[in-house]
């Protein structure tokens, strides 16, 4: 099974909740949506699942256009935020409960029912109610029951945003390694650019309804399309300094000049958004060209291995990530030091100038 | 190209189409024709225009029963909705008190109207009914066939006896569906019971009253049965309210015209009376909406 | 302003509690410090919310006294208890502006006007509310309202805790960092006692001094992030904070000789002689090391030290990289910088001696004093 949508625009009174959205998802694919609250991840998927309509363009599945059709011809499971379980019946009940609509062979069911509660490890649970269970497992029943009729395409709409952080690291690993085994398409929306990354798989970008980029999540990570994609990898939120190109000098807009030699002789003279990753600030200068700003510290959230300190001058806010403790009380005065080979440049606009080389991207 | 249009919905519409046609559209046009019309018999019928309108207008005795029901509505509506919000507020949460209370409170809401009239009629009777003589017992002079001011006071007291409840389970309803993070913030910022009921319980009941209010005023307005069963429309035409006057009018009196205009007249009044209502209560809401689209 | 302290604190929803798995939280003496930013951190269920409670008067404890500043409160209702508290989902009221919201608490209680107006602005100007100020609470995006309910609690004076119940639950990622942020300038100006509960370790090691790990009903750890991280005092620990969380193998004792050595997968794990000494020791046959995926170092050469194994995932999240390596039956998470080479198959490990761990029957053997001595 394959997916292809062309040119798809929705409107909502007016309101554009997806506009000119062309992706193709191709057969066993996992597949990421993100983007923040509103971005149309939720609108994309029911326009997938034929739960609400186009305005215009076209839903291809395996070549058959079926824009016009309904949910139930398209063959879809979907697994929501909540855990949607039916209350009444069991877990076995509930599993089994798409099987049974279609007809399927008691025994078949049965067989079915268990390899599945066996592949999300809730076989213990087979004759317990939903409400009788832990969050983690809920979701893994709404799962099961997404997962046992061999859908062709299995949408998921932030599952793992109500449980515990912990459970999540293992049932984003887990589903991973359930559709290395599938031949069905896998489209999983998250608001957290750390799920896309661990996720893997082709990942699209959306904001404002649009899909700036598709891809890799690491390559998005490294060569942002434009600036809202670079701050849609934001854990913590990318550094953005206003500032200016000059001959082989980088000012930043009342600061005195950097000279970075001729990093940056074939970008035009002008006003620029330079870009730059939180943990690649340091305290201490690595290079002599490494650009030096004079900051006060806000203030050190301390997370077990690392810190994330958060200095500001009177016209930046910038945050560092660094590794190991490093315990600072606020208004302490210290140097920053950003290695300009670092800098993301964004044109006026937005748009990509230039993205720093990633040291590893030869590497697997 | 692209915007060929699935039209079969459509049909999924037609039996509810014809439905709202045979119970409502056909039957409200006979009567508008009616209205324009002076009917003798089958064959004689004479267009009259907006003068049966023009008569209904100036008629005293129509008048004066519109303003009996204007004020009926009024006062069946500033006692059930207050006192629906309280029984509600007072009703237990949980256990079996809490079904119970349920119960009783549906048990009203349960008898046929006519009965209804009827056990009122019996029980404010002032010979044998219950009330009627506890009520004289204690030295009160009360007799609502004689006295007009009795007679609305049984009148009304029926009413708020069945259709409270009706006020107090919605309101039920709307209150267990506030979360417990409200209250505990509410006990933590030391609000008063008083403060807890205007700025938690009561924007979040608005809701539901809404629709208590709405239906509460429609039904009242357009009481007919339980009134003419306890008092007839008497004593004089004390207690006599719009529909009854059009039922004599219509069934009576055989004044088919006049009878049709009052009908469209008195449905006018309804409508408009419920839409001014719910525009000006859900206006708060529009205002809010305007607001968000500054940022 | 309040110390807290739970003195034999024991809860249990059920009236006469027997054994043991009746009690929703376990015996426990605790005591958190006046100003102090705590966290209590632990998976759904563990009892952090029943301990929330507990703190807040909404549940009384079966067992066991709550005290603020020395003094019990156990029968103190929770509006006398003088604590603030941020829910889960924004709770305001939505029917008036965000002035009034902030004013509230302080009308309850029949401040001066003119006071009250010089409270709320102070608040709101710290957190950044002063330009919806008059605005409609209910149409605020969430991380506003979160801000609203916790400036309810800042604008009294007698407040002498804060407690936040999973507060960004709600808040997009983006946010989070903001809203976090600001949450602690507040607790540095304040110096407000603020217990906040959160079972994502990122959000409780970043906002807290110490952080109290819950499991099963009782606090397993309380200390500092980095102590929790260097020094798990229980496999839960290790678990649980760290993403990905520690590495354990289980240990045989080597049964051939008398040369102290143990075992994984017929492979000799290296362990230093104090750490030998202490396994040996022990009769029990539930032995562990852990180790942390920071820490293990993954090289393509061969060292004296080190181990073959074989890498079967890398993980690249952009930050950091996650390396799942296969060693024996064992499959180990190492945690690479953004700049250092994952090897592409066959690798070398090594476990630097000071950050193993030795743990026997799910508990740490703290060798620190020992090796102090030596």
């Amino acid at each position: 099974m394959s997916l292809i949508l062309e040119n798809i625009d929705r409107q909502v009174d007016g309101e554009e909740h997806l506009k000119n959205i062309n992706l193709e998802f191709q057969p066993g694919s996992f597949n990421v949506l993100l983007g923040r609250t509103l971005a149309g991840k939720t609108s994309l998927m029911r326009v997938i699942a034929g739960l609400d309509k186009v305005s215009s363009g076209n839903i291809f599945m395996d070549g058959t256009n079926v824009t016009q059709s309904n949910v139930q011809k398209r063959n879809i499971s979907m697994v929501y935020q909540q855990f949607i379980n039916y209350p009444n019946l069991s877990v076995y009940d509930n599993i089994a409960s798409p099987l049974k609509l279609c007809g399927t062979p008691k025994a078949e069911i049965d067989r079915k029912v268990q390899e599945t509660a066996e592949m999300l490890h809730i076989e213990h649970f087979l004759q317990r109610f939903p409400l009788e269970l832990s969050g983690g497992q809920q979701q893994r029943t709404a799962m099961a029951r997404a997962l046992v009729k061999d859908a062709s395409i299995i949408l998921f709409d932030e599952p793992l945003v109500n449980l515990d952080y912990k459970l999540r690291e293992e049932l984003r690993q887990e589903l991973r390694d359930l559709f290395k085994l599938r031949n069905t398409i896998a489209i999983y929306a998250t608001t957290e650019p750390n799920e896309a990354l661990a996720l893997g798989g082709t990942t699209s970008l959306l904001h404002q309804g649009q899909i700036l980029q598709s891809g890799p999540a690491i390559d998005q990570y490294h060569h942002p399309i434009n600036l809202n994609a670079a701050d849609l990898y934001s854990e913590p939120p990318i550094n953005l300094l206003k500032g200016r190109i000059n001959d082989s000098e980088l000012s930043f807009d009342n600061y005195a000049s950097f000279p970075v030699g001729n990093q940056f002789s074939d970008i035009a003279q002008g006003d620029y958004n330079f870009g730059v990753r939180p943990s690649h600030i340091s305290l201490v200068p690595k290079n002599d060209t490494d650009i030096e700003l004079s900051v006060k510290v806000d203030v050190a959230e301390i997370s077990a291995s690392e810190t994330f300190l958060h200095v500001a001058n009177k016209d930046l806010q910038i945050v560092l990530q660094l590794s190991g403790v490093h315990d600072y009380r606020n208004n302490t005065a210290v140097n920053i030091y950003i290695p300009p080979e670092k800098l993301f440049i964004f044109a006026e606009g937005g748009s990509i100038i230039k993205a720093p080389s990633a040291s590893n991207l030869g590497g697997n | 190209m692209n915007k060929i249009q699935n039209n079969k919905a459509w049909f999924l519409v037609l039996p509810v189409f014809l439905l709202v046609a045979f119970s409502a559209i056909i039957p409200l046009m006979t009567v508008v024709n009616y209205s324009v019309q002076d009917i003798f018999d089958q064959n004689n019928a004479y267009f009259v225009g907006v003068e049966w309108y023009r008569d209904v207008l100036t008629d005293p005795r129509l008048q004066a029963s519109l303003g009996r029901q204007f004020i009926y509505s009024a006062t069946v509506l500033s006692i059930e909705v207050p006192l629906g919000i309280a029984v509600a507020l007072m009703m237990p949460t949980k256990g079996w008190s809490a079904s119970l209370c349920l119960i009783l409170l549906a048990l009203p809401l349960l008898i046929p109207w006519n009965v209804v009239g009827t056990i009122w009629q019996i029980f404010a009777r002032s010979d044998i009914g219950l009330l009627g003589y506890v009520v004289n017992g204690i030295g009160i002079d009360y007799n609502y066939t004689s006295s007009p001011v009795d007679a609305w006071i049984t009148v009304v007291l029926m009413d708020v006896w069945h259709w409270t409840s009706l006020i107090a389970l919605l309101c039920y309803s709307g209150l267990r569906a506030i979360p417990d993070a409200y209250y505990q913030a509410a006990k933590i910022d030391r609000a008063s019971d008083w403060s807890i009921f205007r700025f938690i319980q009561f924007p979040k009941l608005k809701g539901v009253l809404i629709i208590g209010v709405l239906l509460r005023f429609m039904d009242s307005f357009m009481i007919y049965t339980e009134p003419f069963v306890l008092t007839g429309g008497g004593p004089g035409n004390s207690t006599t309210f719009l529909s009854q006057t059009l039922t004599k009018m219509a069934i009576g009196q055989f004044d088919i015209g006049p009878a049709a205009a009052f009908s469209i007249v008195y449905f006018l009044i309804v409508l408009l009376v419920s839409w001014l209502f719910f525009t000006s209560i859900t206006h708060l809401d529009k205002d809010k909406v305007k607001e968000q689209t500054y940022d | 302003m309040a110390e807290i302290h739970l003195k034999g604190l024991a809860h249990s929803y059920i009236g006469n509690p027997q054994i043991n798995s009746d009690y929703a939280i376990h015996e426990m003496n605790h005591v958190w410090q006046q100003g102090g930013a705590y966290a209590l951190l632990g998976p759904s269920g563990c009892g952090k919310s029943t301990l929330l409670n507990l703190i807040s008067g909404l549940i009384k404890p079966s067992h066991g006294s709550v005290l603020f500043d020395g003094v019990e409160v156990n029968d103190v209702s929770t509006q006398d208890r003088n604590i603030a508290q941020v829910f889960q989902f924004p709770v305001i009221y939505d029917s008036m502006t965000v002035y009034d919201n902030l004013a509230f608490p302080l009308r309850n209680m029949h401040v001066a006007k003119d006071k009250i107006d010089a409270k709320v602005r102070e608040v709101a100007n710290t957190l950044d509310l002063m330009s919806i100020l008059n605005r409609k609470a209910n149409n605020l995006s969430a991380d506003q309202k979160q801000k609203i309910s916790m400036g309810r609690g800042l604008v009294r004076d007698d407040v002498s805790a804060i407690l936040f119940d999973e507060p960004l639950t709600v808040i997009d990622p983006n946010l989070k960092w903001k809203l976090r942020r600001q949450l602690k300038q507040i607790h540095e100006r304040y110096n407000i006692t603020m217990v906040y509960v959160t079972h994502d370790q990122l959000e409780a090691s970043t906002f807290a001094d110490k952080i109290a790990l819950m499991y099963e009903g009782k606090i397993v750890q309380f200390g500092t992030p980095r102590e929790l991280f260097e020094n798990p005092n229980h496999t839960f620990v290790g678990y649980f904070i760290g993403s990905p969380g520690m590495n354990f193998i289980g240990l045989n004792k080597a049964i051939d000789n008398n040369t102290d050595e143990f075992t994984f997968d017929g492979m000799q794990f290296p362990l230093s002689s104090a750490q030998k000494k202490v396994l040996a020791n022990s009769d029990s046959s539930n032995l562990k090391v852990g180790i942390r995926p920071e820490f293990i170092q993954l090289s393509n050469t061969d060292h004296p030290e080190s181990l073959a194994c074989n890498v079967i995932h890398t993980e690249d999240l952009g930050t950091y990289k996650i390396v799942s390596v296969q060693l024996g039956e064992q499959t180990l998470k190492v945690r690479l910088g953004e700049d250092q080479q994952s090897p592409s198959s066959k690798a070398h490990i090594t476990f630097p001696q000071q950050w193993v761990k030795i743990y026997i029957d799910e508990y740490l053997v703290d060798l620190q004093g020992d090796s102090e001595h030596e």
